[in-house]
């Protein structure tokens, strides 16, 4: 399904500033799996999910998606398969337009932004039973400008408008970070049960370990641009949050903190 | 005192286009974009040139319109293309435009006395109308502009347009490429500029090189007072609110200008006027913020 392939990819290369983040780096993920990603700071996750979304452009190496090379390919027109949920609740809606203004243009997605109507009254039923999902209450606030809504209501609401037009692909960059423990955690029963529902293939960074565990079919823990541990099936399951803690231990004492 | 207010309400017409224009880059597309200090007198210089071929003066105003379309859109891709910053992106169409509207009307001033204007009506029409006919044609094309403008926002194109300027990842995210938005938003907001200098050049029977310095200032300002002043009402659009700034910012100069003051001081005083509307606006809105408006989790 997605294949990183041999990937090297450098940053402020020539200045004092030079690091290597990725070398020979590779990553094969099948169609409908769920991968967790976790890792300490700076340890590439983020570049990764960047690359694949053709945000940054690795110095080397393929990326491939379905057999295609898209490693050319602008991350707009990537989007068209790949859909992304990040951290900042700002970034997955328009604040200056509502609910429905914004699920509208989110069910347009692949379609032509021509000349007809922005808004689309028509699906405006659909709309409500997939916001009466979330249990926020958001099916009578179709009025509502994003902006004032809170965080995790637009992030639920940008996760919503990220699987609309079902991705080949959805990439979720600590998506529930910036939630208090509830709305984390009813955005984390949502994703999976939106992933699960259209077997959406899904690679999810997070810094919760207990998520990990609970949620996923496969685990990456990434340590300075590699896959130090890689467990899915049997293997994963048998994981609690204390065995990730120890490898996490363990880097740190190898590198002398 | 009557022939005041209706000059106040024509200027404030025509340079109300021009604000819509402004409207678009600055507040939907966040692009302080330059170019229309070059853009308002390319419409006229492209009107003056076709008028004095004998032109018919309607058509005048759909070309004067492409052109300015057209150099918006070079201003767009200096930017997007060649990762020109907005500002000199913008400074740069505007300094070439001056040679450009030169070389289009031939002079740095045409007079255009005699020409048919779209403000020549038949002398058939009943005298009310003709006495008026000034405002009368000024109020239905900026109203069609205005009306055109809330349209074209509410397609699908427009609801990219409008997400460009706040979220241009989110416009990633729906597989578009905001560079060809943004180029189509300074298309058409230059496009609105120039449809304002070429009525403009009408109304005023001449054509001026030096007529497009302050622009920009000048249309932000009715930007932001429209924008301030009448947000607040929920059932107006805020393409509405910003000809009434232009209204109120024409008025505030002429009021000015009455009270004894040269009309070379009107240069310094849009920038006060400027630089109050923007106090206003900041005080307003940080009274939002207490008030827990939006929160940037
Ligand atoms: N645009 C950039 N320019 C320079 N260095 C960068 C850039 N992007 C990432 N890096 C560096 O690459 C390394 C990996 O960054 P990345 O953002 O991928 O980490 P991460 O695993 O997502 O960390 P976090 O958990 O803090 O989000 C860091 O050392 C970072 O400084
Ligand atoms: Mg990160």
């Amino acid at each position: 399904m997605l294949r990183l392939s041999h990937i090297n990819k450098s940053f402020n290369v020539g200045t004092v500033d030079e690091k290597q983040l990725f070398t020979d780096f590779n990553l094969e993920i099948s169609k409908g799996e769920f991968v967790s990603v976790i890792g300490s700071n700076g340890s590439g996750k983020t570049t990764m999910l960047n690359i694949i979304s053709g945000d940054i452009k690795p110095d080397g190496g393929d990326v491939f998606l379905s057999g295609d090379n898209i490693t050319k390919m602008a991350n707009y027109k990537r989007a068209r398969r790949i859909s992304r949920v990040f951290q900042n609740p700002s970034n997955g809606t328009c604040p200056t337009m509502t609910i429905l203004e914004n699920m509208s243009i989110a069910d347009n997605k692949g379609k032509s932004f021509n000349l007809t109507k922005g808004l689309n009254n028509k699906r405006k039923d659909f709309y409500r039973s997939r916001l009466e999902t979330l249990g926020m209450g958001l099916e009578n606030r179709l009025g509502t400008l994003t902006g004032s809504l809170s965080g995790g209501q637009r992030q639920a609401l940008a996760l919503i408008m990220a699987t609309l037009a079902k991705p080949d692909i959805l990439l979720l960059d600590e998506h529930t970070a910036a939630l208090d423990p509830k709305s984390a955690d009813i955005v984390m029963r949502l994703t999976d049960e939106v992933v699960k529902e259209n077997e959406i293939t899904t690679v999810m960074i997070t810094h919760n370990l207990r998520y990990a565990v609970e949620y996923g079919t496969r685990t990456i823990m990434m340590h300075e641009g590699n896959a130090i541990m890689d467990v899915s099936g049997n293997e994963k399951s048998e994981k609690t949050t204390n065995d990730y803690l120890k490898i996490f231990n363990e880097i740190s004492i190898e590198c002398g903190n | 005192m009557n022939g005041i207010v209706i000059s106040i309400f024509e200027q404030g017409l025509i340079y109300g286009i021009m604000a819509l224009g402004i409207y678009i880059s600055y507040k939907i597309l966040d692009f302080p974009d330059l170019s229309v200090d070059g853009t308002f007198p390319l419409g006229a210089a492209v009107t003056a040139a076709l008028m004095l071929k004998g032109i018919n003066p309607w058509l005048c105003l759909p070309i004067s319109a492409v052109a300015g379309c057209i150099a918006g859109a070079v201003t767009g891709i200096l930017h997007v293309k060649l990762k020109i910053k907005d500002l000199l992106a913008g400074i740069l169409t505007m300094t070439a435009l001056y040679s450009v509207n030169y070389r289009i009307a031939g002079a740095p001033n045409q007079f255009l006395m005699g020409k048919s204007t779209v403000f020549t009506l038949p002398e058939s029409m009943p005298t009310f109308i003709t006495t008026y006919k000034y405002i009368i044609v000024i109020f239905i094309i900026a109203v069609v502009m205005k009306f055109a403008l809330d349209w074209y926002l509410s397609t699908k194109s427009g609801f990219l347009l409008r997400s460009v300027g706040d979220n241009e990842g989110l416009v990633v995210t729906l597989a578009q490429n905001p560079g060809t938005i943004k180029i189509i938003g300074l298309a058409i907001s230059n496009g609105l500029v120039a449809l304002s200098g070429s009525l403009a050049c009408q109304r005023s029977m001449q054509f001026d090189i030096t007529s497009g310095t302050g622009t920009m200032v000048m249309g932000l300002a009715a930007v932001i007072i429209g924008i301030t002043i009448f947000k607040k009402i929920k059932f107006m659009r805020l393409t509405t609110g910003v000809l009434f700034g232009m209204i109120i910012y024409k008025a505030c100069i002429t009021a000015a200008i009455s009270s004894g003051m040269a009309s070379s001081d009107t240069n310094l005083i849009i920038t006060v006027l400027f630089v109050a509307t923007l106090l206003i606006n900041d005080f307003t809105s940080r009274k939002n913020k207490k008030k827990g408006g939006v929160i940037n989790a």
